[in-house]
């Protein structure tokens, strides 16, 4: 059974469906005991960090999800990634769950077309299971106007807009994060979320 | 590289997909949710329905058929048409749909534009705009279907929507919209020069060359059609290869 957290923000539906689709058996929750009880871990959101943090906080989950982050598979989605760094200055410096070391904040290169909106092609720095199985041209979708400052331990595939923007970032133990929407990037996507799934298995 | 997207739109009443000239004629000619599928399969890059539904009962319909294709086709999924109200945008994102498109209420009510940022985020708030020259380089807002002039100069809307937190920009030309000669390149590099945000083409593209030709003279994020995909004439893949033919990124 995979949890998807449902602390009020996102399109969680879309990841269900996406789950649903795989055969993968989920359900939306924010309940503590579904979520201890989970085989895998799934943090959605879209919109702002601070309002997001905000939400998290007030759900009361925190320390859980911090917990369960390091005995099951994890993976944030979006702003669901952002949100597993240390901080992120989205209007006001916010922090964030530390789970993954780095920051958050504005892509500020010139000239660009800010949300990076779209189709964009994954490079591979570093060998991942959530990664197996993908070939050399895919492409995920990506809407965001802030991304990831990491190191490159904890990078795993990156694209390039205007500069490096981290695709897929984690620990190297449990907890992973996506910047795209693996459940809005077609084949490449669901092959990607069936990785995850397969990894509590 | 980021790629540009190639986005076919479906019209759709009453939960079919039709087709017509103006609002004269209109035939049902199938299913929305196979329609969105078969695009998926072509790799369109998003699919767009343009609710048409003329009356207010009809309204729960197009939510049905966002719900069914949110169910198997993993592409964003926008919905435009008698978007009105934050409840309707609420509505629509709650049934799948990754992204609204508000049009005429939009240009009524711009509070619209910052409500919608401000509650679901900008990513999700697509403004679509129809404009008509009124001399070289300069183009008014319509609403309606493209029946009313609101006399506002488009460049200072298009800035007014990116201001109030709109995420992208569907730009629609009545000049070209059905004529079939190709995008309207004048008034989409005008638009894209003003705002930061993604624009997408829309009105005009008439064969396969259309949509690179876009690509190649402005830097527009994505180019939009319907009746070329819906006919068959083109399928997004040939119009892919057409696009890599000519060194455009695109999925």
């Amino acid at each position: 059974m995979i949890a998807i957290i449902d602390y009020g923000a996102g399109n969680i539906f879309s990841v269900k469906n996406a789950l649903d689709y795989l055969g993968f058996d989920s359900i939306l929750t924010r309940d503590v005991s579904e979520i201890k009880s989970a085989d895998a871990l799934i943090l959605p959101g879209v919109g702002a960090f601070p309002a997001a943090m905000k939400m998290l906080v007030d759900s009361g989950l925190v320390d859980t999800i911090k917990e369960q982050a390091k005995q099951k598979p994890f993976l944030g989605i979006c702003l669901g990634m952002q949100l597993l760094f240390e901080k992120s200055y989205e209007f006001e410096e916010c922090k964030g769950l530390s789970l993954v070391q780095g920051y958050v904040d504005k892509i500020t290169e010139p000239g660009l077309v800010i949300p990076h909106m779209g189709w964009n092609k994954l490079e591979f720095s570093q060998h991942s299971p959530l990664l197996n199985g993908l070939g050399n041209d895919e492409y995920v979708y990506f809407v965001h106007s802030y991304k990831a400052f990491c190191n490159d331990e904890t990078l795993f595939a990156f694209c390039d807009y205007g500069s490096r923007v981290p695709a897929v970032v984690g620990d190297g133990k449990f907890v992973f994060g996506s910047q795209f929407h693996p459940e809005k990037s077609g084949e490449t996507g669901l092959k990607i979320l069936k990785n995850f799934v397969l990894m509590s298995r | 590289m980021l790629a540009k997207r190639i986005i076919p739109c479906l019209d759709v009443r009453d939960g079919k997909v039709v087709k017509g000239v103006n609002f004269e004629g209109i035939k049902e000619v199938g299913d929305p949710v196979e329609c969105a599928y078969e695009y998926n399969l072509q790799g369109a890059d998003e699919i767009v329905f343009y609710d048409i539904t003329a009356s207010h009962e009809g309204r729960g319909v197009i939510l049905d058929v966002v719900r069914e294709t949110a169910k198997k086709v993993f592409v964003p999924l926008t919905v435009g048409g008698g978007i009105a109200t934050v409840d309707d945008i609420r509505d629509t994102l709650r049934a799948g749909a990754d992204k609204v498109s508000v049009n005429s209420q939009a240009v009524k009510n711009p509070q619209l534009i910052k409500d919608g940022a401000d509650i679901f985020g900008s990513q999700c708030i697509c403004v679509g705009v129809d404009a008509k020259a009124i001399s070289p380089n300069k183009w008014t807002v319509y609403i309606n279907g493209g029946r009313i002039d609101m006399k506002i100069d488009l460049i200072d809307w298009v800035k007014k929507c990116e201001q109030l937190g709109a995420g992208e920009i569907c730009l629609n030309s009545i000049d070209t919209d059905g004529v079939r000669g190709g995008f309207d390149i004048p008034m989409l590099k005008a638009v894209v020069d003003a705002v930061k945000i993604p624009v997408i083409a829309s009105g005009g593209a008439g064969k396969l060359g259309d949509f690179a030709d876009a690509f190649i003279k402005t830097d527009c994020s994505a180019a939009l059609a319907a009746s070329l995909f819906h006919f068959k004439e083109l399928t997004v893949g040939q119009v892919k290869d057409d696009c890599r033919s000519k060194g455009i990124t695109v999925r």
